[in-house]
């Protein structure tokens, strides 16, 4: 049975169509993402999830429960990480746990131990007295995803999570999300950065412009819709287009960027020893496993960070 | 079958039976600092009072009270500037304040993630501006008192009555916010607010106005609002004053029932 059904899900501002007719269905202990570009209709889709955006059509129920209908229990299930940190900057980082708790109706005997432990979970228990507003950006972030969980919640909505934060605290940030992965928390992730997805999701869908393009696991996805490596080959600004000619005919696939030339083939290094042998030589040539970025390049005909 | 859950919880969607918490939250905010603003918010009448009162006052000499015997011009103008104080702070709480923490704190978002809804949100913040508006109220009667501005035990019914007319401007306000999208158009609020405190028989009697004009300060909140302060301040109660209860709380009813109306609009945009 599973734990978010969406169906024709759709949200119409005005003449812009932001969410446009989406199915989706989320198994409970799955980590499922939303994959798209800024404006795709990820984040309007994730505040249809939670009851506090009205859908202008088609149908969500959580946990049985339409969002719509019965917003604050379908929320009492639910943690809610948005893509902009919307702590209390009035209060304490360990009063903006308890405070989140009392929101909830927990009582002060569950939420003074809860809150100790998720200071701990933050890697923030020497912070607990600290204003939020001294924080740094992944400490408030960590903290906006610990918050999310005093009520032990059964979903976790996170919206662009480790958007704006420097590798190291990526890598920290994903590592708390691997843990609750374990325990059985069913996530949903929006994310427009591939690796991301890729590290968290089980299963996930491509969104562009509110239209789901495509579905599966990221393997899946890869392997239908692009080959096994891709040659990058950088020839200048000025000389990319012009090249295109040559090689053309090597990959089963080319793609030419504003900075770079991408040829889709099953033989990475064979592919380059074709360039060089055609009398060209690449300013820098990279051969990689193809990515979800080489998925969406290939479904929308865009890349996913503009 | 979704028909159905509507019609047996018509606020399940809307309220989560916890206002509790946003008054708790509001209270813990308020003892670990704000006391600038809180102070703030007291000394404005109390600076018009002393400006007005007993400045312009020695010109003014005394003026008619609300039963014909003649007061002292601050005491004429204090269970004024008392309602007009009461209008102000409850205006600002429920534009400034919730659009402020609506857009720009994200204060409201983040409650609305948890089991709290909309009208949790709004009872909660309402409850925490009529308990500031009580506590300055009754530090203005403190300074009524000691200026020997009190003359008559009905005036303690100032206090109740400046929470009356700050519900019925708080609820009318946050309704108001709902529609505005940007801090230019809460400009357009101080526009009407400002005429108001001017012209409603604050600082000077009403039969100075022409007829008509009159009649346009009668049908505005805040001239009933200073008529019945003024009964109360002297002890003066009549038919028209009940008239001047009435009107705000006919106005709380319909503000309350159009804040109601327009709670998602406010909230889940």
């Amino acid at each position: 049975m599973p734990v978010i059904v969406a169906r024709d899900l759709t949200k119409v501002y005005g003449d812009n169509r932001a969410v446009d007719g989406i199915d989706f269905e989320i198994a409970r202990g799955e980590s499922f993402g939303l994959l798209g570009p800024n404006g795709a209709g990820k984040s309007t889709t994730m505040r249809m999830i939670g009851g506090t955006l009205q859908r202008t059509g088609g149908s969500m129920l959580v946990a049985g429960l339409d969002p719509a209908e019965r917003g604050p229990e379908v929320r009492a299930h639910l943690g809610v990480v948005p893509q902009q940190d919307n702590l209390d900057e009035e209060l304490s980082v360990r009063d903006n746990l308890i405070m989140y708790g009392r929101y909830f109706g927990l009582p002060y005997s569950y939420l003074r131990a809860k809150a100790d432990e998720l200071l701990e979970f933050a890697q923030l228990t020497d912070r607990g007295k600290a204003k939020v507003g001294s924080l740094s950006g992944g400490m408030k972030r960590r903290l906006t995803i610990a918050r999310s969980l005093v009520n032990e919640p059964k979903v976790l909505l996170l919206d662009e999570p480790t958007t704006g934060l420097d590798p190291q605290a990526r890598h920290v940030l994903w590592d708390r999300l691997f843990r609750l992965k374990e325990v059985g928390v069913t996530l949903v992730v929006t994310t427009h950065f591939m690796d991301e997805a890729e590290q968290l999701c089980d299963r996930l869908v491509v969104i562009d412009r509110g239209r789901i393009m495509a579905e599966g696991t990221p393997r899946q996805l890869i392997r239908q819709h692009s080959t096994r490596e891709v040659l990058e080959l950088r020839f200048g600004a000025d000389r990319n287009a012009a090249v295109v000619a040559q090689v053309e005919d090597i990959g089963s696939r080319i793609e030419v960027l504003p900075d770079r030339v991408l040829i889709y083939t099953d033989d990475g290094e064979g592919a380059l020893e074709a360039v060089t042998t055609r009398g060209l030589s690449p300013v820098t040539s990279l051969v990689r496993r193809s990515s979800l970025e080489d998925v969406f390049l290939r479904l929308t005909g865009r890349s996913l960070i503009d | 079958m979704a028909e159905v859950t509507r019609g047996a919880e018509p606020f399940a969607a809307l309220y989560g039976r916890n206002a509790r918490a946003v008054i708790e939250r509001g209270f813990k905010v308020i003892r670990h600092q704000n006391w600038a603003v809180m102070v703030s918010g007291f000394f404005e009448p109390v600076f018009y009072l002393l400006a007005m009162g007993l400045g312009l006052g020695g010109l003014v000499g005394d003026v008619t009270g609300p039963d014909g015997q003649p007061i002292s011009y601050a005491a004429f103008i204090a269970p004024a500037l008392l309602a007009t104080s009461a209008m102000n702070g409850a205006i600002y709480d429920s534009t400034w304040n919730v659009f402020f923490k609506l857009r720009f704190a994200r204060l409201y978002q983040a409650m609305l993630q948890t089991s709290l809804g909309p009208m949790d949100v709004a009872l909660g913040e309402i409850f925490m501006a009529l308990f500031r508006g009580f506590l300055y109220a009754v530090g203005f009667m403190v300074v009524m008192l000691v200026m020997g501005l009190v003359v008559s035990p009905w005036a303690v019914l100032m206090i109740p009555v400046a929470l009356l007319i700050a519900v019925g401007f708080a609820s009318v306000g946050m309704a108001v916010t709902s529609y505005l999208k940007s801090f230019q158009q809460m400009d357009v609020v101080q526009v009407v607010m400002l005429p108001m405190f001017l012209f409603s028989a604050t600082l000077f009697p009403i039969d100075v106005f022409p007829t008509a004009i009159q009649w346009f300060v009668q049908a505005m909140p805040l001239w009933h609002g200073v008529e019945l302060m003024r009964d109360l301040a002297v002890g003066h109660l009549d038919v028209a004053t009940a008239g001047h209860a009435l009107y705000f709380v006919v106005m709380s009813v319909l503000g309350v029932w159009f804040t109601a109306s327009r709670l998602r609009a406010l909230f889940l945009r």
